[in-house]
This record gives C-alpha cells, structure tokens and sequence, in this order.
C-alpha cells in the first residue's frame, strides 16, 4: 500500500507542480483582468497546500511515524500565515511572490523531512522565526524613508561582518564561510549580500560621476576579495555580478560592464593558476567521471541520482540522495531530481525564474531610483544564486556550492531569503503608493501603462 | 538588456538539463560507481543478452518462487565478452546494466507494474556477436591461452572476441574462491583481448615502415642486404634463427619480416615524429570502447640509446598493445585510414519485440591518410603472396596481413601474433588480431587461426 502510494503520488505531485507553473507565468501576462488574476491566484493557493498534502501522505505512509503528522500541519499553519499576511494584512503586496514563496518553502519541507527528520524540524523553528521577523519589513520599508543615507554604515557592517569570518571562521568543505554566534552557526555573508545591495543603490542612486563609481567600486572590491581570501568563491561570484548588474543600471554606460566582466576574466584566470582549489573544482567539472574517487565524488554523485532518477523520479523513499555529500544544503536539487523527477525539478526551478522576473519587473517598476537598484540587486542576488546551484549540481557550470533559496537547508539563508522576499513586497507597496499618485495624474491624460510586458520594454 | 541575459542563462541552463537527461544521463547511470542502479533490479528482470542472429547469451530464470537465475547457455565461450552480472558486472553485462535494467514497454503497463509490485521484464540488448565466428575462433585457438578479436572495419561491429583461459559464468559462484585465488594460474577473469598487454613483436614493423615511408620519399629505391643480423653502435639485432634474407626491397623485408632491415630504418628515424605516428595510432590512449580496455603504451624518446631504437623498431622494446588495439588499426588500415568506432551493442528491443534504440555506426576519425592505407595494404597483401603468412594466400578471398613473434623471455616460447584482413567483394571485410601465449611464431600458429577465421566467413556465403 505505502508502495502505491509513492508510484502514485510522483505523478500527482509532478501535474501539480506543473499546473501551478503554469498559472505562475500566466498570471504575469499584462492586461489579464483582475478577476482572472485572483482565480489563479486562488487555484494556485489549493495547488501547494496539494503539493503539501500529498508529500506528507507519502511521507507517512513510508515512515508510518505520528510525528510526521503533527509537523505537517504545524508546516500548513506556517504557510497559512504567510498567505494571511499577504493576503489580508499586506493587500497590495505581490499575491504571486507570495504564493510562490509558500510553494518553494513546502516542496523544500517535504524534501527536507525525507532527507532528516531532525534537521527539517530546525529549519523550521528558523522558518517560523523568519516569517514573523520578516513580517514587519514590508512596512519598515514602505514608512522609512532614511534608509538611503546609510550606505557607509551597510558597508562597514558588512565588511567587519566579513572580516569576522576570515578570521574567526570554522572552515568546512575547503571554504571559511560560518561563524559561531552564541553556540549558532551564522553565515554573515548570507546578510551581507542585503546590506551589500542597499549599500550600492545608496552611492549609485543620485550621482554616478567618476569618482564616486570609483569609491563604490574599491568597496565593493573590498567585499569580494575577502570573500575569495575565506575561499567562498560562490559568494564572491554572486557579489560580483550583482555589483556589474547594478553599476550598468545605475550609469548605463556599456564601458563600466565590458570593464569588469574584463578585469573578472582575468581574475579568474589568475585564481586558476595560483589556487589548487579552484583548479579542483574545474576539473572536477570538465571530467568528474576521472576524479570520482576524490573531487569529482560529490559531483558524480548528484549526476547519478538526476540521471538514475529519469523524467518522472524514483518516488520519495525509493531513491539514494543520502549518497551526496551535503545533499540537504548545495545539493537539494539533485535529491528532488532524483525522487520526485526532472519534470518535477525543472517546474521548480521555473517557479524560481518566476519570481526573479516579479523582483526585476518591480525594479522597472519603481520610479524611485534607490528602490529601483535595490529590486536589482536583490533580484539578481536571488536569481544569480539559483542559477549558481542549479548549474553547479547539474554539472552547467563548476560547482560553487551555494543553496538553493527556501529549499534547502540552512538557517541562514533562509532568514536572508525571507528577507530579501519582504524587501521586495515592500516595494510591492511602495509601487502602488507611487502609482496612486501618478494614476490620479495620469487618468486625465490617458492610459497608464501597464502590465509586464510593457515594463521588461523600460528597461531592455 | 540585463532581463534578457538572465533568461538566456536560465534557459540555457534548463536547456541543458535536458539535453543532459536526455543524452548524457546514460552514461552516469550506467557508471559503475553508481549503487542506485541496483534499486532498478528489484522493478526489473533483468533482460537478454542475444547474439547478432537472436541466439541466447544470457538471459534470466525465474522460478515459482520468484527466485531469479542468470544463466548463460553457451557456457565457457562468451564468458569475457559477455561477462558475467553475479560478482560485481564485467563484459556486456556491465556496459549494458543500463538497458538491462530498463523496461521499455508500453509505460501504461509499467506504470500498472509500478502500482501492482509486479516486476517489469527488462530489454533484451542485441549484440553485433556472430555465434558461429566466435566458435570457430574459440576452437582455433584450443587449448592454447590467447586472445582473438574479429571485427567488421566498414562498420566498427566487433563480430568475435575470444580471451583463453576461460570459465563458465553459470559457475562463477561456485568457483569464484578459486578463480580469484592468488595461485590460481594466470588471471582466468582478465579478458586477455582488451586488458592482455602484449610486446607486438614484428607486427610493429607496420608503424616503423609507415614512419619510413613518410620521411623518405624515395622508399621504392630502398634496398638492404641482410647477413643475418646488424650491428649499430655496438648492439647487434638477429634475424630469426639468424637467417640471411640477402638484398631485398622494403616490401620484401616486410614480407619476410626481416630484423635487420627495421633495425637499421630504426636508426634512421626521427623519433619524435615516431611517438607523433604512432600516438596517431592510438598509443598511450584510451581506446574507444566501454568494455574497460588497457592503454597500449609507445614510450621512446629522442634520447634513447640506439639499442631501445632498434629493439623498438622491430616490435620488441618496451612498447605493449593489446589485441583489440591492433585490431582497431587493421580495421582502420582495411577502411581507408578511417576507424569507425568500435560496438559490440547493435540495438536493444522490448519484450514485445519492438525496437528500443539503434546504434548506428560512427566514424571515430582517420588514423591515417587514405594514402597510408593504401600503401600498408599493398605491402601487407606481399606478406600474405610470398611472405611469412603466405598459407592465407590462393584463397578465394584476398587477405592481407603481417605476423609477428614476440620473444619476452628468454626461457620461453614467443607470442605469436598475427594480424590482418580479408577482402571478397560478396561480403563485407573482416579484421582479425590473433595473439597466441608462449607458442613460437607467428606463421606457424597464429595465421592459421586466421585462416579458419577467414575461411569460415566466407564459407558461410559460397
């Protein structure tokens, strides 16, 4: 019977995965009719807490353990709060960042209770503390204006921040990347890339002459090398990149981009030549299937259990992902590629470029232009990062060993995701303040624009 | 602008996704690292192995009991071949494990079989193996240990492959203490056709005349005059028994696989150009089969004495091949220069019948010019007409080929070696390697088993 129930249940969960995908980028077509809006939004509510269900059915039928009762609706309780929240108390916030942040946060439940038991639990007392920390940045954001005058302070923080871990860090899996905060195990950098965003739209919002690009530009050198000296190259990628996206926003001047993407070419050749570990990594890469005894070990095994896997998945329980080293954290995605299938795997990386594109359309959005660079850099933050892992365990790109947001565990990202979410519903409400503002200009003269489409044409 | 380079990231990434699922996964799944693949046998029976006419080679009982028995019919002579899946997985067995385990019916009926706990019955893989080849060429070699490689060059199909000693798989277990034992004799597992690293004796005076023929253009004009043995700085090489072949051309010291002649175009040679040839001929490379084969290993240097020069040259040196190695370059010889890669699976169908996936042939790449085959099979053909092999000619095939006697120790017979191939316009050619242990020469043991080789092939179609 629990057999049953797991062949069944793989394609269940997969249509309903699919489906929700689906609604999700529908619901992002300009000009859909409010009400229709609202239709899929409901559908796609009914459609993770199935997910949900049918994941903890199989859970339990496979484990036959009470407590995996009593924790998946303690989990429903937590989604059903973050639904509330932006559902009744923020009504202008964004109902599909939302949505999809309760369909990521479940999938990354259900996955992670089958992996361990006690560290799902963990994740989510940390998830129940993010949701209610989380609650109240949307309306700091939309009341506090002085955020902007900061940026020194952003950086110091983040830099000692950094600082810190270099020199007082635990070093795991080659890279110096947590601290121990009263007996927890904190990834600063995690907060530093907010901190890191809002301090790059402070000093790039009002003024981009020479001189300030160059200051902004020696602190955000700062961040990433010492990033590279505590070895987290996958931090320092995404720091790097967000940087690029956000000065070429910001100054729109072609010269700065082609710079650095130049001076990080070279930069990594540099790093290849001079650090082991990196070349570790990159032959891991080209060949893994040659160095499976050593580097390639992890890789290999996370193209196992994608490839063993197939399209539809071995069914929850039926499959090794326990095989992968750290398959809770950098892995996850290989685990649920193997268990509950490419398909499944593949909507859920779409649900993510889905709300990358909700965090760059209200970065177009945004007249303001500290809000605006702020929804970029936090949106390429979070879309950079989920392709760095994605990429990574899929054998795209070298593995750079970063998490995947709300799916995988550990604490700290998802605290930092939680947040970086509520900024961006934030805006959500700033936006619309801004647009009742300039709708009751603008109705006398004539068609505001709106929708999706007409925004990605602002800024391509 | 930045919108877009995102989405092309992204989906170039989910592009890639599936393309790996689609085409790449096959080869990870089917690593021998990867444990999950025992999760697949208990949905699956394990499917059919069949030779390229449909005989059996292996295939799964079960019993009323649901207890599953791999048997293998023909006993002792696929055993390396098509390996064996009960200690660990070697031969076909390993490299197919993935279609095997794969039930390609109906999924409408899998997926019934998925609900209801019934097992799946797996897909039957369809090998290029010829039954009645091999059997000719495990009797040909008989009681001597050895290893024969029988392939078709236009495609790359490996139509025989026969390693001796052998053993019964359907037995392993019951003598695997034995056969695994330090002092069971010479490695019974080791499937001598793709791991036996052997001295290619003169056979190898393919490559150093090849290597002649390209940095002297006026080789037509050559001529040697053979006294038994030549001296060079010292160190003497002999002909076989020491024999005074006289004056000769390049095409007759081939044909008689005169030492001294290839020892003294030995010294003439550039050798970094030689390690360049024979690296082009898949030297200290890994050879393009799944079937785990050894790296033959060509290690002159520019500053080797002339001693190790004049040894290599004639096939004696440090250089070791495998027989399936040469088989690969007499094929590539046969086909124009050109290796077409080598496969022993030709399709897998399922249970029903219906076929799963085809493998087509490829071409592997050029090992020479066509030019250079040309050239090889003109002097090879001598070697069948007058010289050391010549019990392969007046046939009603034209065969071409050379024969080689590697001496490894001076207490015990040579290897004997021969390789070649044959050509009637009827059928397609075949390529045969043949390397017999501890036997003496070449012409005397290892050309007529190409011989029964050749003539059953051909019988087959009168």
């Amino acid at each position: 019977m629990a057999k049953l129930i797991v062949e069944v249940s793989k394609y269940v969960m997969m249509i309903l995965l699919a489906l929700y995908t689906f609604d999700a980028f529908r619901v992002l077509r300009p000009k859909l009719p409010e009400e229709v809006k609202n239709g899929i939004w409901k559908r796609q509510i009914v459609l993770i807490y199935f997910v949900h269900l049918d994941g903890f059915l199989v859970i339990y039928a496979a484990t036959d353990d009470i407590r995996m009762v009593a924790f998946y609706f303690a989990q429903v309780a937590l989604n059903t709060l973050i639904l509330i929240c932006y559902y009744l108390i923020y009504r202008n916030a964004s109902k599909s960042i939302g949505n999809n942040m309760c369909m990521l946060l479940s999938v990354g439940f259900v996955m992670l209770t089958r992996l361990s038991f006690e560290k799902a639990v963990r994740q989510y007392l940390i998830a129940v503390a993010a949701v209610v920390i989380a609650a109240f940045i949307p309306v700091i954001i939309r009341k506090t204006s002085g955020l902007r005058r900061l940026s020194w302070l952003y950086a110091a923080v983040g830099i000692a921040a950094l600082l810190a871990v270099l020199i007082f860090g635990r070093t795991s899996y080659g890279a110096k990347i947590s601290i121990a905060v009263a007996g927890i195990a904190v990834q600063p950098s995690e907060f530093v890339k907010i901190l890191f965003v809002f301090f790059v739209a402070g000093m790039l919002y009002e003024n981009t002459d020479f001189t300030r690009v160059c200051v902004t530009t020696a602190a955000a050198a700062a961040h990433v090398l010492i990033l590279v000296a505590s070895r987290d190259l996958g931090g320092a990628l995404i720091f790097y990149v967000t940087y690029l996206v956000m000065l070429y926003v910001a100054t729109r001047k072609l010269f700065y981009f082609a710079g650095g993407v130049l001076s990080g070419s070279i930069a990594a050749v540099i790093a290849y030549n001079l650090f082991a570990h990196v070349r570790v990594r990159v032959l891991a890469w080209q060949d893994p299937l040659s160095v499976i005894e050593n580097e390639g070990y992890q890789i290999c095994q996370s193209l196992f259990a994608i490839g063993t896997g197939g399209w539809f998945g071995m069914g929850l329980y039926e499959g090794l992902p326990n095989k992968i080293p750290v398959v809770e954290q950098d892995f996850i995605f290989s685990a649920i590629a193997e268990e509950l299938g490419s398909i499944f795997a593949l909507c859920l990386l779409m649900v993510c470029v889905c709300c990358f594109l909700l965090f760059f359309n209200i970065a177009m959005q945004m007249r303001d232009q500290f809000y605006k660079l702020v929804a970029l850099g936090l949106g390429t933050v979070y879309g950079f990062q989920v392709f760095l892992t994605v990429g990574g365990v899929t054998k795209f790109i070298p593995s750079t060993g970063v998490t995947l947001p709300f799916v995988s565990y550990g604490g700290s990202s998802l605290v930092a995701t939680m947040m970086i979410f509520a900024v961006i519903q934030g805006l959500y409400l700033l936006r619309q303040d801004e647009g009742n503002k300039n709708g009751e200009k603008k109705r006398e003269t004539g068609k505001r624009k709106t929708g999706f489409d007409a925004e990605i044409q602002d800024l391509a | 602008m930045v919108t877009y380079s995102f989405l092309a990231l992204f989906l170039s990434l989910m592009g890639y996704f599936v393309y790996f699922q689609l085409y790449l996964s096959e080869d990870f799944i089917n690593n021998s690292y990867n444990t999950r693949q025992e999760l697949f046998e208990d949905e699956v029976i394990r499917g059919e192995i069949v030779a390229s006419d449909g005989e059996v080679l292996a295939r799964t009982s079960v019993d009323a009991e649901g207890n599953e028995t791999r048997e293998y019919p023909y006993e002792n002579l696929f055993a390396h071949v098509v390996g064996y899946s009960t200690a660990g997985k070697t031969g076909i067995e390993s490299t197919a494990n993935f279609h095997l385990l794969r039930s390609s019916a109906i999924s409408v009926e899998n997926a019934a079989n998925d609900l209801t706990g019934e097992k799946s019955i797996g897909d039957t893989v369809v090998t290029t193996l010829d039954c009645a080849l091999q059997q000719t060429a495990y009797d040909a070699l008989g009681g001597y240990d050895g290893a024969v490689v029988v392939m078709e060059p236009e495609t790359g199909k490996i139509l025989a492959m026969v390693s001796k000693p052998d053993f019964d798989p359907n037995e392993l277990a019951r003598d695997w203490e034995y056969l695994t034992s330090e002092d069971s004799e010479s490695s019974v597992l080791v499937n001598r056709a793709t791991q036996g690293l052997y001295p290619p004796g003169s056979t190898f005076k393919l490559f150093t005349m090849l290597e002649y023929m390209h940095e002297n253009e006026d080789y037509e004009q050559y001529s040697f005059t053979c006294g038994g043995s030549y001296t060079f700085d010292n160190k003497t090489i002999h002909c076989h028994n020491n024999k005074k072949h006289g004056t000769m051309d390049l095409k007759q010291a081939l044909a008689y696989s005169c030492n001294s002649a290839f020892a003294e175009m030995g010294t003439s040679l550039d050798v970094e150009r030689f390690v360049e040839l024979c690296e082009d001929l898949l030297f200290n490379t890994s050879l393009p089969t799944k079937l785990g084969a050894a790296k033959s290993s060509f290690v002159l240097g520019a500053g080797d004495p002339p001693e190790d020069v004049m040894a290599t040259a004639i096939g004696q040196g440090k250089t070791l091949v495998s027989p399936y190695h040469m088989a690969l370059v007499t094929s590539a010889i046969c086909n124009r220069g050109v290796l077409m890669t080598p496969y022993v699976i030709d399709h897998t169908v399922n249970y029903k019948g219906n076929v799963v996936k085809s493998f087509e042939p490829k071409e592997y790449g050029a090992l020479m010019t066509e030019s250079d085959a040309e050239f090889l099979k003109d002097y090879m053909h001598a070697v069948t007409s007058y010289g050391t092999a010549d019990e392969l000619g007046g046939q009603s095939y034209a065969a071409y080929g050379k024969t080689g006697s590697a001496e490894f120790s001076a207490e015990k017979s040579a290897h004997a070696w021969f390789v070649g191939f044959a050509h009637r316009a009827d059928m397609p050619d075949i390529a045969v390697a043949v390397v017999v242990e501890n036997v003496g020469t070449g012409s005397e043991y290892a050309v007529p088993i190409a011989k029964k080789i050749f003539d059953a092939y051909y019988e087959s179609n009168p």
